[in-house]
């Protein structure tokens, strides 16, 4: 099924009725990712038309955890893009550890694979016991597995090959268990992570962080969307705290662009500097 | 060849072609055009983009999330995202699933840009091993659009532009000169 078999009012229709509904808004949403999720949704769940699946979403609220779950992008890794995990435990880490108490939020989680990364960061630098991770996504299924640590085995070789190019030098199978296909992680990591739902779109700052990652999430949120975000993470943010983006993700043309600093050119990494 | 973007797919063998086609094209290229090709994600992708600058006139860059489209630019996919064509003509970048084993995938940017340009825009592939643009191709043609194929002959790795053609959802199947000539003498449709 390609782009064009379904008309774009027909998706507006159905965003303003999901939004109205169950309270949900993807207005704001890249429309490209959005329209080729729906289409591959109708594709798998085998809808026989676009109004079916409109229906069914409008009239089935269980049916709604599955769409959230199918039309957000999940797809995520531990130690992804191994070069920004060893910038963080190299220059972020140790000054995070000169505050009493550490607040790092994760914000757009999915499966959990960076706030468990995040977790072996603080572990391996003594800060695990005075830290707390918020890790929070739209998506309650998602949350779901977050929470109970257990991750496919497969994954596991390339995670732990991340693990090692992020400047990793314990065993990694020390921080979990493997149990036939899958392997669940500790629990001394588990308990530093709060896991909760959250909306960038329509949830507010929840508290302060010295620490925001936000990878990968903003691509997905038209400029308009993206500003509301920035300004959501700028106060949740404290003075010199420190904003990670993803690869291809800039603050540039953010409007609390003036008051951040890139802290290397070639790190996606902001420091808030409010004067 | 009447279009308002040119979207150009490559796999193995195709960075030879681009380096050969890019030094030829016209200063005023009154076209956008962006290129999918698949490589790994390195530390340092500026210097593949600096090697691509060196050879040309034009402007050449990775294409940035939520960034306008402009005549004249020749943007590059970055590594490790699908890039997708938005209907207010500015790009997205996707960090989804894996799509033919590639990400970038040449059949999301194509099949965005179809939905968008309908049948003004031009695809054109390059030699390649994979399969990544065949559907791009089929959804190009159905809308009355131009499909390109690097001749066989002329491809370090024939597969991709064989399959297209085998597939028949091509217009052209161009050497590397022809490819240039063609871009070269491309309008867009609001100059027609």
């Amino acid at each position: 099924m390609e782009l064009q078999t379904v008309r774009d009012e027909d998706i507006e229709t159905l965003l303003i009725d999901l939004h109205r509904t169950h309270g949900y808004d993807f207005s704001d949403y890249s429309r490209a990712s959005m329209k080729r999720r729906l289409i591959r949704l109708i594709t798998i769940d085998k809808f026989p038309s676009f109004a079916e699946l409109h229906y069914r979403l409008i009239h089935d609220s269980f049916y709604l955890r599955r769409f959230i779950e199918e039309i957000t992008v999940n797809v995520t890794e531990m130690f992804r893009d191994p070069e920004f995990f060893k910038y963080l435990r190299q220059h972020i880490i140790p000054t995070l550890g000169t505050y009493p108490f550490i607040r790092i939020w994760v914000a757009g989680c999915a499966s959990g694979e960076e706030a468990y990364s995040m977790a072996i960061l603080l572990k391996e630098a003594n800060l695990l016991h005075k830290s707390l991770i918020y890790a929070t996504d739209l998506n309650p299924r998602v949350l779901e597995k977050a929470k109970s640590g257990i991750f496919s085995l497969k994954s596991i070789k390339q995670y732990s090959e991340n693990y090692l190019a992020s400047g990793g030098y314990e065993d990694f199978s020390s921080y979990y268990s493997a149990k036939y296909d899958v392997v669940i992680f500790n629990e001394a990591l588990r308990k530093k992570i709060v896991f909760s739902t959250h909306n960038l779109v329509s949830d507010s700052s929840f508290n302060s962080f010295q620490l925001i990652l936000c990878r990968n999430v903003l691509i997905y949120f038209n400029t308009r969307l993206q500003s509301h975000v920035f300004d959501l993470i700028d106060k949740s943010l404290d003075n010199l705290g420190y904003l990670a983006m993803g690869t291809k993700e800039t603050l540039r043309f953010a409007g609390i662009s003036p008051k951040y600093k890139q802290v290397d050119p070639k790190e996606k990494i902001w420091r808030k500097h409010d004067s | 060849m009447i279009a308002d973007i040119i979207t150009i797919g490559g796999s193995a063998g195709s960075l030879q072609v681009i380096l050969e086609i890019l030094p030829e094209l016209r200063s005023d290229l009154p076209v956008p055009i962006v290129i999918v090709f698949h490589r790994k994600a390195t530390p340092n992708p500026e210097i593949l983009i600096n090697l691509l600058n060196v050879k040309s006139t034009l402007t050449i860059k990775e294409a940035e999330d939520k960034e306008k489209i402009k005549p004249g630019v020749i943007y590059i996919a970055p590594a490790n995202y699908h890039l997708f064509i938005e209907k207010d003509h500015s790009f997205s970048l996707d960090a989804s699933e894996k799509v033919n084993f590639s990400r970038p995938s040449i059949d999301l940017t194509f099949l965005t840009a179809v939905d968008v340009y309908k049948n003004h825009m031009a695809g054109i592939l390059l030699s390649g091993a994979n399969s990544d643009g065949i559907r791009g191709f089929e959804a190009i043609q159905s809308q009355g659009g131009y499909c390109i194929a690097q001749d066989p002959v002329t491809s370090q790795v024939p597969y991709m532009p064989a399959k297209a053609i085998s597939k028949k959802v091509v217009d052209y199947i161009a050497t590397p000169s022809e490819i240039i000539d063609l871009i070269n003498k491309c309008q867009p449709a609001s100059a027609v």
